[in-house]
């Protein structure tokens, strides 16, 4: 069976939950973690590969916990030409995907670092971060 | 002995491509080398520059004569109202104006996708602006009504009006409140989790000459990538100083800069149609000042590093908007450009909302065009009031 990629948002309340462990050992699951990250609320942002036969009932395990779960099909990517390397991304972007580099005072965008959080994409002033499916 | 230059001379120095020219950055390590006096001595024009959301932008457009002719009493550029008020033909479009219809706020917090800022960005591009205008009718301007694509080849003048850009000094924006909020310094996260500000700090060319002791009515600028004038003081022009809780004077605060210039020669590099979330539309603008070092003191200021040059911290979630004054405390740029600042004893991250390597690109290629001799620098006929002035704000009393 095909691993499933899919994106999981959770808040505070639910980051020191043992979530993991319950898909494993309840659902039967082999899980990869892509990405993982807590930003300053205690937010948490994870992307993960499932593979097993019960990963559906795992995620909808994962729903009944409250927690935001969608499939990674969108990509991020930057339109260079239009971004002016303002930096307003870079305290929004949760993994640092987006970050200034020093002292050049240069905007990087690293998407293999990039979780599609979409925050960026809201806050923008110039729309340069578009969603790419 | 201390060095003093007339505009005539630097400019005989230009054109004989003699004038040494150094940007803001190249002048800091200069005078750190060699010092202020030696400096003042060696160098001519030092270069300056900004890229930031700056409101208050707008264009006057004469669109031509239709025929037969029409006196326009309405008109929407990409269906943005433009203020058609001025004559036959003639309107002003400001950056912030929206589509009639935009759901704006109603839907909080709102996307603001398209604005005036933009129209003016895509008529900068060459891209085709759909205009449609309405009028009553007379007999000498019999039309009633038009629409039509035009660019901004095709119409007689487009003239870039910015009565308030430039700000000298700007705010820190943070919100100590418990929930995001949505305002033209960006997105604000609650509890301090995030801080913006939006000037180039060393590079920003009002805190270099914090005196107003050579911009005046007639320098001339980069402006939107082509060459502008400073024609007046910015509206809301209150130079000052930010003083620390000492009293102590910092740096320079509260001047702005009304400025004008050929929409035609710009580029839409240098003007980008800009919106925040639940805020509005807007336009970035970049602008360039060079500062004619006439004397050591001019040099002075003109050097400041970010480390000498300031920026109060101050609650958008309740002390902005409710108009109450106090900080909550001053930070240097370099601590902001360092990307954290201490406020209320809390680490919070920062980040710029004005682009300071587009400014670094201003302040380079506005040192190219007077080292080719393409640009010589416009002496003011008058200053701009300076902090002698004791200009300060008023408040409209709801009577
Ligand atoms: S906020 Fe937008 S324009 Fe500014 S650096 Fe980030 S992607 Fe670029
Ligand atoms: S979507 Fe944007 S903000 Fe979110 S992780 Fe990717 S780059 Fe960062």
């Amino acid at each position: 069976m095909a691993p499933e990629k899919i994106v999981l948002r959770f808040g505070a309340e639910k980051a020191d939950k043992p979530l993991i462990y319950r898909l494993v050992k309840d659902y039967d699951l082999i899980i990869n973690i892509i990405k993982a990250s807590i930003n300053p609320h205690k937010e948490g942002t994870m992307v993960v590969e499932l593979t097993g036969e019960r990963s559906r009932e795992g995620i909808e395990f994962l729903r009944s916990q409250g927690i935001t779960v969608h499939p990674l099909t969108q990509e991020i990517a930057r339109n260079d030409e239009r971004c002016t390397r303002c930096g307003a991304c870079t305290v929004h972007c949760p993994t640092s995907a987006l970050y200034m580099e020093r002292p050049s005072m240069d905007v990087k965008f690293n998407s293999d670092e990039c979780i599609v959080c979409l925050s960026c994409v809201k806050v923008c002033p110039v729309k340069a971060m578009e969603v790419r499916i | 002995m201390s060095v003093e230059r007339t505009y005539k001379e630097i400019n005989a120095r230009i054109k004989a491509g003699k004038a040494v020219v150094l940007t803001v950055e190249e002048v800091i390590d200069r005078v750190r080398e060699k010092g202020l006096a030696r400096t003042a001595r060696e160098v001519d024009v030092v270069t300056t520059g900004t890229f930031s959301p700056m409101c208050s932008s707008g264009v006057f457009l004469n669109f031509g004569h239709t025929r037969p002719r029409i006196r326009i009493s309405k008109a929407w550029l990409n269906g943005v109202p433009a203020y058609a008020g001025i004559a036959a033909v003639d309107a002003f479009l400001g950056a912030t104006e929206l589509p009639e219809g935009d759901p704006a706020n109603s839907d909080y917090p709102g996307e603001f996708r398209y604005g005036g800022g933009h129209v003016i960005e895509d008529l900068v591009a060459r891209r085709p602006v759909r205009l449609k205008a309405i009028s009553y009718g007379t007999d000498c301007y019999p039309r009633r009504e038009v629409e039509t694509n035009i660019t901004l080849d095709e119409i007689n003048e487009a003239i870039l009006f910015n009565p308030r850009n430039c700000y000298q000094n700007y705010n820190c924006a943070v919100n100590l409140s418990d929930r995001t909020i949505y305002t033209y310094m960006g997105i604000l996260k609650p509890r301090l989790e995030n801080a913006h500000y939006s000037t180039a700090g060393q590079l920003s060319p009002l805190l270099k000459d914090p005196g107003f002791k050579t911009i005046g009515i007639g320098t001339r600028i980069f402006l939107g990538g082509g060459t502008g004038y400073v024609v007046w003081n910015g509206t809301q022009h209150f130079p000052g100083a930010l003083k620390d809780e000492n009293g102590r004077e910092l740096c320079g605060a509260g001047g702005t800069l009304a400025v004008l210039g050929d929409l035609k020669q710009m580029e839409a590099r240098w003007l980008v149609g800009t919106s925040f979330r639940g805020y509005g539309a807007t336009l970035t603008v970049g602008v360039g000042v060079p500062i004619p070092i006439l004397n050591e003191e001019v040099l002075e200021y003109a050097a400041k590093p970010d480390e000498e040059l300031y920026a109060p911290v101050v609650d958008y979630s309740d002390c902005y908007p409710n108009a109450r004054p106090g900080n909550l405390g001053i930070v240097s740029y370099a601590q902001l450009k360092s990307g954290q600042i201490r406020v209320m004893g809390k680490d919070v991250p920062a980040a710029p909302l004005s682009s300071y390597s587009r400014a670094r690109e201003i302040a380079s290629i506005l040192k190219t065009w007077i080292e080719k001799g393409d640009f010589l620098l416009g002496e003011p006929s008058q200053l701009l009031p300076g902090p002698e002035a004791r200009l300060c704000g008023k408040f409209l009393n709801v009577k």
